[in-house]
């Protein structure tokens, strides 16, 4: 199914420069994602996963390789146009949820919206479906802070869904949840790819990303150690189980 | 609410110590001297100079370092709005917006509070004389405070603008890493 490539990186590099030294937090990763396409990258803290998705996501520039997004090379594109891709391409999702505190539910999720210059009463009927879809309709008034952490991480997907984006970016998304509000928000994210087509790509070391995902992508220091289709993962997930402890 | 109570409190000292110059000025013009209290007879003193020097530097320096302070604990907001497509320009504005309104509430309130004060505090020295001088000291009053919210609200701004520019023109991925 993953035949048009709608993320391409093509060895992309990126280093930090810590007081005098430089850390190479990416090594040249080459990864081709295609539309529709369900993708897990895991990797032990401090691999890389989180680098590689703020490069996908354009939350970052790469010291050297190129990011493509549907052909676009990134690094060709002005501030505003990366505003734009922002706004209308891709949808983020991040571990500590990211909510903006004063504002209601309903608010967060048509904030994207009113950066795409979306009229009031469109924002209010779309973000009330988002929240319906994802099962808050009745809390649409209520703060981040009167929400559990469950309930906040669905807001976000709300959000991150305003503008009907083509991929979503999730950046550890179950890390602060429980086991199993965890598995809820991952088959949320299941049926947005299913229903939607959008492409999810998620940087995770949950395993229960695993059985939902099409393909997972190892990063190991840096560099993309494998690439395995859930066909193969199946007998796998044992094992890499017993790896992590 | 933290950063309105600082400029509030600034400015109430910046309105209280003018105030309380122009009404003990205004006050031992009409020579109801009151035995307790040295008249000065000069317009400023050398001490009054120094109070009103102290009074600006707790405004300048209380009002930009809480509107930093404000700021830079939100760089996480910022990064997010730029992660949902916000412009550059659209952050600061915001920004600058913000502060404005902050500052301008916040002077506002101070500026009254100061008045208030130093009204109760003169009306301790002066007595029921200090209304009979109203009209002579008012305008200057009411010109100073409006001097203060100007000023806090231009402060407010100011100090906003530095690392709501900086924070603007940060990669969302550094903004949201920066940890408070």
């Amino acid at each position: 199914m993953a035949e048009e490539i709608t993320v391409k990186t093509d060895g992309v590099v990126k280093e930090y420069r810590m007081g005098g030294t430089i850390l190479q937090a990416l090594k040249g990763v080459d990864l081709e994602i295609g539309r529709g396409e369900y993708i897990s990258i895991m990797g032990p803290s401090g691999s890389g996963k989180t680098t590689l998705f703020n490069m996908i996501g354009a939350l970052d520039r790469p010291t050297g390789g190129i990011v493509y997004i549907d052909d676009v090379n990134l690094l060709e594109l002005s501030h505003s146009e990366i505003a734009w891709l922002r706004c209308w391409k891709i949808g983020y999702i991040f571990q500590t949820f990211n909510l903006i505190p004063v504002m209601t539910a309903l608010e967060n999720v048509t904030l994207p919206m009113i950066f795409a210059g979306i009229s009031t009463n469109e924002r209010k009927e779309k973000g009330m479906q988002l929240l319906e879809k994802v099962g808050l309709g009745d809390r649409a008034d209520h703060k981040p802070n009167e929400l559990s952490g469950g309930q906040q991480q669905r807001v976000a997907i709300a959000r991150s869904l305003a503008n009907s984006p083509s991929i979503i970016l999730a950046d550890e998304p179950t890390g602060n949840l429980d086991l199993r509000t965890g598995r809820d928000i991952i088959n949320l994210l299941k049926e947005m790819n299913e229903m939607e087509q959008v492409t999810v790509i998620s940087a995770t070391h949950d395993l229960k990303m695993l059985d939902v995902s099409d393909r997972v992508v190892y990063i190991r220091d840096g560099m993309v150690e494998q690439i395995k289709a859930r066909e193969e993962l199946e007998i796998e997930i044992g094992t890499v189980e017993g790896e992590e402890e | 609410m933290i950063t309105t109570a600082g400029i509030l409190l600034g400015i109430a000292f910046f309105v209280a110590t003018l105030s309380g110059n122009v009404i003990s000025d205004a006050m031992s013009k009409r020579e109801v001297v009151v035995t307790t209290i040295d008249v000065q007879t000069e317009g400023v003193s050398a001490q009054q100079i120094w109070l009103i020097v102290m009074s600006l530097i707790v405004v300048v320096v209380g009002i930009a370092n809480s509107m930093l302070m404000a700021v830079t604990e939100r760089f996480r907001e910022i990064g997010t709005m730029k992660c949902l497509g916000a412009l550059n320009r659209f952050v600061v504005e915001l920004f600058l917006l913000e502060s404005g309104f902050q500052g301008l509430s916040g002077a506002l309130m101070g500026s009254l509070i100061g008045f208030i004060s130093i009204m109760l505090l003169s009306l301790k020295d002066y007595g029921l004389d200090l209304f009979r001088g109203f009209p002579e000291y008012i305008l200057h009053v009411l010109m100073y405070m409006g001097i203060a919210c100007l000023l806090g609200m231009i402060l407010a701004v100011l100090g906003a603008a530095g690392p709501a520019y900086r924070a603007a023109q940060l990669p969302p991925a550094d903004a949201m890493r920066v940890e408070i």
